[in-house]
């Protein structure tokens, strides 16, 4: 029997090591998985490379990681916005530090190491500041730099519903990242909001089928 | 007399055509939505995975899981769909959108665009999705105005501020002009009342060329 559902947060992220990989879903406050961020606190794992569009907001959730000094690096577009205060501040200090990717280069470099494939060729910031280092080259008169795979130890990934054999559903823009990167990592974790029966999600509207998902925990009601 | 901001919208909003899919970059170009001809069905597209993009929510009507790429709460129209991250990026870099509607630091006169950032050491620099679309829409539009407050063109010879991506921009509104990016140069399509071809040629650094139609450019109190 396959049952992917687990009772509580701290054991959906239990055995997070440290150093991991962690990919975490979420654009804005729109589908970001701030319990399971907030359970990897007490989990313990130290040295994370955290991949993630915005670098948090407020003081919860990711904030609330990096807050507690457990990422070392943060791999991201767009790190600064309103209320992106606790990583403004580890940046300042120079203790955090940012890579900064395109956004549809992170999702398609995610997608890459989801479909096990070496890379791609991207015409994304060719001639910019972006592109310094990357090997370049000429496909049919375009001009296009080579992206590598990208693929995280663990992914925290906020859905709407799922089922026990780890079938997800969003809801409207909360889909954003989450869906590449429930494919792209080892160990994929699903914070949902409704744990339901096996059979009621309509296969035509399952976006994250089971497969790719290893844990399936509901958020406490509230 | 200069265009206002809402202005500036409001002219780069007739320039859509009816059936066009298209995305509005964040700030001055998100304006551009509520100045739409009647009568033509225009798509907007936001990189976080919404697909016909309505207006903004009533009061207290706001859904968080429904935002931007701005992060402000939105609407979907009839008609709009959700997708997940790599696939609304695969709609912006591969192509598939008419048009980008973007704001800019800088743009020269062989196209090339800085809007990313300003190097301020003050503040972490984000990219987001500016690369991406800078190379990907069909078309680029820029909407800026013509001068930065302290008066320097910001229509140029040769962008100073790092670039997004290279000879790209096809036009731009300002609020004193139009103006066509060609393998010539600057090509003033459109010039506000009140100000001639020398007296805008002071505010541009590069060279103008004034087309041989020439029309005021006009717009409505909105």
């Amino acid at each position: 029997m396959i049952d992917k559902r687990v009772g509580n947060l701290a054991e959906a992220v239990a055995g997070v090591r440290d150093g991991a990989v962690v990919l975490c879903g979420g654009f804005g406050e729109a589908g970001l998985p701030n319990a399971l961020c907030e359970a990897l606190i007490e989990e313990g794992a130290r040295d994370l490379t955290v991949v993630a569009n915005n670098a948090g907001t407020g003081r919860r959730g990711l904030a609330a990681l990096m807050a507690a000094r457990r990422v070392r690096k943060i791999i991201c577009s767009f790190p600064r916005s309103s209320g992106s205060v606790v990583f403004e501040e580890l940046y300042a200090k120079g203790e955090i530090e940012l890579e900064l990717v395109p956004q549809g280069i992170i999702s398609e470099r995610m997608r890459c190491a989801a479909a096990g494939l070496g890379g791609f060729y991207s015409p994304v910031s060719v001639g910019t500041r972006l592109a310094e280092g990357k090997e370049h080259r000429e496909i049919d008169g375009r001009v296009y730099v080579l992206e590598k795979p990208l693929k995280g130890d663990v992914a925290l990934i906020a859905a709407d519903r799922g089922d026990r054999w780890g079938n997800l559903t969003y809801r409207k823009s909360a889909r954003n990242f989450n869906p590449t990167m429930a494919m792209a990592a080892d160990l994929a974790i699903a914070q949902v909001r409704e744990i339901v029966e096996l059979g009621d999600l309509d296969p035509e509207v399952i976006v994250t089928p089971g497969i790719f998902v290893d844990r399936l925990v509901a958020l406490p009601r509230v | 007399m200069p265009l206002t901001r809402r202005q500036i919208a409001w002219r780069a909003a007739q320039d859509l055509k009816d059936g066009a899919y298209v995305n509005l970059g964040i700030g001055l170009p998100t304006l551009v939505s509520d100045y739409i001809p009647e009568g033509r069905e225009i798509v907007f597209q936001s990189e976080n995975g919404v697909l016909g993009v309505g207006p903004a929510p009533g009061a207290n009507a706001a859904d968080p899981d429904l935002i931007n790429a701005g992060k402000q709460p939105i609407t979907l129209v009839t008609g709009g769909s959700y997708v997940h991250h790599t696939d609304s990026f695969l709609m912006i870099r591969g192509g598939h959108l008419d048009c980008a509607l973007l704001g800019a630091f800088e743009v020269s006169d062989k196209g090339d665009l800085a809007n990313w950032t300003t190097d301020d050491p003050r503040f972490p620099p984000g990219v987001g999705g500016a690369m991406d679309l800078a190379v990907g829409a069909k078309e680029i539009r820029v909407l800026v105005e013509h001068t930065t407050k302290g008066g320097a063109p910001r229509l140029v010879r040769r962008c100073q501020y790092p670039l997004t991506a290279e000879r790209v921009v096809k036009r731009i509104y300002t609020d004193l002009a139009v103006i066509d990016v060609t393998t010539q140069g600057f090509l003033l399509r459109e010039i506000a009342e009140g100000i001639d071809v020398s007296g805008l040629q002071a505010k541009t650094e590069a060279p103008l060329r004034a087309a041989p139609d020439l029309k005021p450019l006009r717009a409505p109190v909105v």
